[in-house]
């Protein structure tokens, strides 16, 4: 695998001073690994992000205006450690309490865990909400066992714009929680992405298989079955996610979010579009909004997901407003 | 020596030794987790033990509780991911339970290792069986407590023979936590990488206690 690299050791610090050079100004390293907008207003409640690198847009390329406040970022695939995660919090806390929005792994879990105690003990208020879109890492009955994978960048787009109102902390986790729970997402494995320090693939899948519902790091879902084509994947995303406990149908309106891992290209995402938006028009879904392209990836993994975000009255407006980041540019509507 | 116990200085240069063997051990470390994971285990306990080692050299500890607990926060910054958590934690919590003593007995040592597991279980949620480094300490404390020791010598001797029974014992589990779990059955015949540092971590301290 051909990869510019300097020093792969060092690939995730390097990352992180790229992205700081990308935001022009408008972001600031604040100790190593944890970066922050830095036109925070005095009265905001502050929203922070985090994860392990690697995975590029998501996590830290989606602070900006109407997004995400602050992100720590840890080494490739790595959760960041609690010192990084308390100093993004210190950076991005206007006194008003900090909400900790990330996907739910275990490394992220205990890290974020650490931190929100350390954040505790200096007078910060933390809340957390963890995402866990993935209908095919656990049953509907066990959603603090499932992953967080693509419905994270409706997700964070959603928290961002609640971040700009919310009056409090408790009604900023109010409204992303609603964000979350009307979320679901499904994704597709067809190659797997490379580790940048070895080179060594993720995971293992034959050539001509495709894994149902596998995570992003190649973690299990539903089952390995042969290729497919786009229309017959499309047909049982949608199936997939249309079963799971969340009521979508006839006169219910959706976001509709078809995401590359990395390598599938915008072709392929938009062909798998068509069918899907067909499929749901033909169930009398109605289409709120599309997102298209690779934002939740895993280096060069070839592969898609789709989420579906069910919008509601509280959701609209937030979705409506304008946001830019490195991930997610949206114009008001 | 077959110490009775040891003086926070003992434990400190305990501790540097067991930071020389883990940075030692890299390779093989990093070799297990590439059979498991995504091989990043031996680099990263190699940098966490090398920040641990500086960190340590220039403590002059009044406590053992300290040399832990610095050895802990050392981890944990700068390792990073599930494993700078709760290899962190290990020393954190374990020292903490040591209180303000100026020397480590048999019966420290029995309370280091339960306040290390409750530790780790509370922050990560893994049990006996999961095929974790959880097997390998457990198997440490369930050691320590079972022989009624006299020194900590001989403490140390039990909680190496238990954390490396404990790390064996992974080797027939389905690992069942983190990145692991996606093999599933096909995790079966490797030792968990955690289990195996874990082990590694007990061996060294009871060889610098019993040389």
């Amino acid at each position: 695998m051909k990869k510019l690299l300097n020093d792969p050791l060092k690939a995730a610090s390097e990352l992180v001073d790229g992205l700081v050079d990308y935001y022009n100004g408008s972001v600031e390293q604040v100790s190593p690994g944890a970066i922050a907008l830095t036109n925070i207003s005095d009265d905001k409640v502050a929203l922070l992000v985090g994860g392990g690198t690697g995975h590029e847009p998501i996590y830290h390329g989606l602070i900006g205006e109407g997004m995400a406040d602050g992100a720590a970022c840890g080494d490739i695939f790595a959760a960041p450690p609690p010192n990084v995660i308390l100093d993004a919090t210190k950076a991005v806390n206007r006194g008003n309490g900090v909400l900790y929005l990330y996907g739910n792994y275990s490394g992220d879990v205990m890290n974020f865990k650490i931190a929100s105690q350390l954040a505790a003990a200096e007078g910060i208020r933390v809340e957390t909400v963890l995402i866990w879109d993935d209908v095919a890492s656990a049953p509907p009955t066990e959603k603090e066992k499932r992953r967080g994978i693509a419905g994270l960048i409706p997700i964070v787009k959603l928290a961002g714009a609640a971040a700009d109102r919310a009056e409090n902390l408790d009604e900023l986790v109010e409204l992303v929680t609603n964000a979350r729970d009307n979320t679901r997402s499904v994704g597709m494995a067809l190659a797997p992405g490379s580790i940048p320090a070895t080179g060594k693939p993720t995971f293992e899948l034959d050539e001509d298989s495709i894994g149902v519902g596998m995570g992003i790091h190649g973690e299990q879902g539903v089952g390995v079955e042969k290729m497919m084509s786009a229309d017959e994947l499309a047909i049982k995303m949608v199936d997939l996610v249309l079963a799971d406990d969340l009521p979508i149908g006839e006169g219910d309106e959706v976001l509709v979010f078809t995401n590359s891992l990395g390598s599938t290209t915008m072709m392929e995402c938009l062909i798998v579009l068509k069918k899907v938006k067909a499929l749901l028009v033909e169930k009398g879904v109605n289409i709120y909004d599309v997102l298209l392209g690779p934002m939740v990836t895993c280096q060069e993994m070839a592969g898609i997901s789709l989420s579906l975000t069910k919008m509601n009255d509280t959701l609209k407006p937030l979705w409506d407003a304008p946001c830019s980041s490195l991930g997610y540019t949206k114009l008001g509507k | 020596m077959s110490a009775p116990t040891l003086d926070p200085t003992d434990v400190k240069q305990m501790l540097l030794k067991v930071a020389d063997v883990i940075i030692e051990s890299e390779e093989m470390l990093s070799q297990a987790d590439r059979d498991l994971g995504d091989g990043d285990h031996g680099l990263g306990m190699q940098r966490g033990f090398t920040a641990a080692k500086a960190q340590l050299e220039g403590l002059d500890p009044k406590t053992v509780a300290e040399v832990f607990t610095t050895t802990g926060m050392a981890l944990m910054a700068s390792m990073g991911g599930a494993s700078g958590a709760v290899m962190g934690m290990l020393f954190q919590s374990g020292g903490a339970a040591l209180g303000a003593n100026d020397s480590l007995d048999a019966d420290g040592l029995c309370a280091f290792l339960q306040g290390a597991c409750d530790g780790v279980t509370n922050l990560g949620g893994a049990k006996p069986g999961d095929k974790t480094m959880v097997d390998a300490l457990a198997g440490a404390r369930d050691k320590a407590e079972d022989i009624d020791c006299e020194t900590v010598s001989e403490a140390l001797q039990a909680a190496c023979d238990g954390a490396t029974e404990g790390m064996e014992a992974t080797k027939a589990m389905i690992a069942t936590m983190g990145r692991a779990k996606t093999l599933g059955e096909k995790s079966i015949g490797h030792p968990d990488p955690g289990a195996l540092s874990v082990s590694i971590i007990f061996k060294t301290m009871s060889d610098y206690a019993n040389q």
